[in-house]
């Protein structure tokens, strides 16, 4: 008897019903998609369903608070395997790159949140530009732990340029970091580049060094912030959390008190951070931290250290490859501040306001779990 | 009074086939000149008549005691120095034997007499088992995955994985699950494996890895 996954056995399925449609020359497979497309348009026009989720929330927001200046969208960690080692993570990658371009209006950019790659391949690395070159919107690049252990990020660099860097956008001072750096903890131990990949890429092992941005980044990070004004907003991407939440799964940024300091002057900060692969919030001194979702997996709530301002995300479902998993959006205040969109795939969106973190979570207060996780 | 009813479990009793020649050697039993039953101890040596018994005859539970005790009381005649006297004398006291919970000077036996290397040889074989399932739980090549997913990736530690809440009503399968049962979802499903035996070894290192990351947490079967 032939094992075949459920996974598989739908997209076989899907696959022949086309084909079998194909042949009997009534409608190309294009074509199927135009008309089913067509009639859910008429569907939603009647008031019938709601095509995307995200256009919703989009509305409630625009009526509840000050238009904002301008909306970015996020896709992070993809941990793309070649498309013959694994198609499910290619899929999901896929998928979210058309979620961020059905948005309209379309973000001013794009964020992608570090770990395009599963073990740094160049393949895996070409694959998943390849994927990203399909966004409409313009797209910036974080560097995640999975991308770099390989060849130390020689091949990311190749493709995607510089993994520190900084921009103004509208008022927004952002900046991009490096914080997955790791003190040398192969060397001695006599790896090769792709053992310590598989020790890098592996959350539970204990043998990594744990995440920094390192004394180089952070100087670099105080003469780029010389020059700004102490009113300018700032965004901070960072792939690490830019602080101390779980240290044996490396949920840890070992010198993020260095970094917060750093930050400290300013009035209005905020860290987008991905690898964490949950609805992940935290308010420390003037700086809101907002976690990414993965559009690979989930992961669990760590056993200790998590935030108490976060508000967690349903358990996920392992019956459903993409629950607990989305991409989302981050709404840039006229204050600076962000109202983040996490569009958790198979559920309602989960909107978090900058109030809730600026307020200690005194106000607005999203929906609390019903599954909460073990 | 617990060893002789051991013992009794052992006798050798005289009526039966004459034995094999290529058989070892064993007890002679004297037949009984009033053709009563003659029953021997495991000893090899020692043999009562049993007066107004014939063999095959049916015996009540009263005449097997009667019988066991009158061996063992020969027996003891014979042996003063009783080994197991020794051997109870000999023993660690009681304070350095973790699994014998009884005060010093009482009753000895095997079951429950271990010392803490005894602990330390079973606690490492129990942890070579326990390593293993993390060795598999963390290879999609031991897993037989054809999509390189291993368990970690979304179970760090063994993590929400929950095996105190099995059995439980699966609501996505319609029915009552066991742990390995999801174990084994997981590795045709999310991994894209064959699904294990239920002796299959890997099963059984992955059920020993999981439990042990939930040390100290209570059982709490059928839970949401």
């Amino acid at each position: 008897m032939v094992h075949k996954s459920i996974e598989t056995k739908h997209y076989e399925e899907r696959a022949s019903f086309f084909d079998d449609l194909t042949r009997m020359g009534q409608l190309s497979r294009r074509g199927f998609l135009h008309i089913a497309g067509v009639s859910a348009g008429i569907a939603a026009a009647k008031g019938l369903i709601v095509p995307q989720s995200f256009q919703l929330i989009e509305i409630a927001q625009a009526a509840e608070t000050a238009a904002p200046p301008f909306t970015i969208a996020y896709v992070s960690d993809t941990h793309l395997y070649t498309r013959n080692v694994n198609d499910r993570f290619v899929r999901s990658a896929v998928k979210a790159v058309e979620d961020v371009n059905a948005l309209d209006p379309q973000p001013d950019f794009v964020l992608f949140g570090g770990d395009l790659a599963q073990l740094g391949r160049r393949e895996e690395l070409d694959l998943g530009a390849q994927i990203l070159k399909d966004l409409k919107a313009p797209l910036k690049m974080m560097v995640g732990e999975h991308d770099w252990f390989l060849d130390m990020g020689e091949h990311w660099r190749s493709v995607f340029g510089p993994p520190q860097y900084s921009f103004d956008h509208k008022g927004v001072h952002f900046v991009t970091l490096m914080s997955v750096q790791e003190k040398d903890f192969w060397t001695a131990r006599g790896m090769t580049p792709e053992e310590r990949m598989h020790t890098v890429a592996g959350l539970d092992n204990g043998i990594q060094s744990r995440f920094e941005v390192g004394p180089d980044g952070r100087q670099w990070l105080q003469n780029d912030l010389a020059g700004v004004d102490k009113k300018t907003p700032i965004v901070i991407f960072s792939h690490s959390p830019l602080y101390k939440y779980y240290r044996n799964w490396n949920f840890w940024t070992d010198d993020a008190d260095e970094v917060q300091a750093i930050l400290a002057k300013f009035d209005t900060v905020s860290v987008i951070h991905g690898h964490t692969h949950q609805l992940l919030l935290n308010h420390i001194g003037n700086i809101s931290f907002y976690g990414l979702l993965s559009t690979a997996w989930p992961w669990p709530y760590a056993p200790e250290g998590l935030p108490k301002l976060t508000v967690q995300m349903n358990r996920a479902d392992p019956f459903n490859a993409f629950d607990g998993c989305g991409d989302g959006q981050l709404n840039v205040l006229a204050s600076g501040m962000i109202d983040k969109v996490y569009n958790l795939w198979n559920r309602n969106p989960v909107t978090v306001r900058a109030n809730y973190l600026s307020s200690s979570g005194a106000k607005d207060r999203p929906a609390a779990t019903t599954l909460s996780s073990y | 009074m617990r060893l002789s009813r051991n013992l009794a479990l052992a006798f050798s009793l005289a009526a039966g086939p004459a034995l094999a020649g290529n058989d070892p050697p064993r007890h002679q039993l004297q037949p009984s000149p009033d053709g009563n039953l003659v029953v021997g101890l495991c000893d090899g040596e020692t043999s009562i008549e049993v007066k107004d018994v014939k063999p095959g005859d049916q015996l009540t539970r009263e005449q097997g005691q009667q019988i066991a005790d009158a061996l063992m009381k020969e027996w003891r005649s014979k042996h003063p120095d009783a080994e197991w006297v020794v051997a109870a004398a000999e023993a660690p006291a009681p304070a350095q034997q973790p699994g014998a919970g009884a005060p010093a000077g009482s009753q000895f036996q095997t079951y429950g007499a271990f010392t803490e290397r005894d602990q330390q040889i079973w606690k490492e074989s129990t942890d070579r088992l326990v390593a293993e399932g993390k060795r598999i739980f963390h290879d999609d090549k031991a897993l037989g995955g054809t999509n390189a997913v291993s368990c970690d990736m979304c179970h760090p530690d063994g993590s929400n994985t929950h095996p105190e809440t099995y059995p439980k009503f699966q609501v996505q399968l319609g029915r009552v699950a066991l742990l390995r049962d999801m174990i084994n979802w997981c590795i045709e499903n999310p991994v894209r494996g064959k699904p294990f035996a239920d002796d299959d070894p890997r099963l059984k290192a992955l059920e020993a890895y999981i439990l042990a990351q939930r040390k100290g947490v209570a059982l709490d079967y059928g839970k949401h």
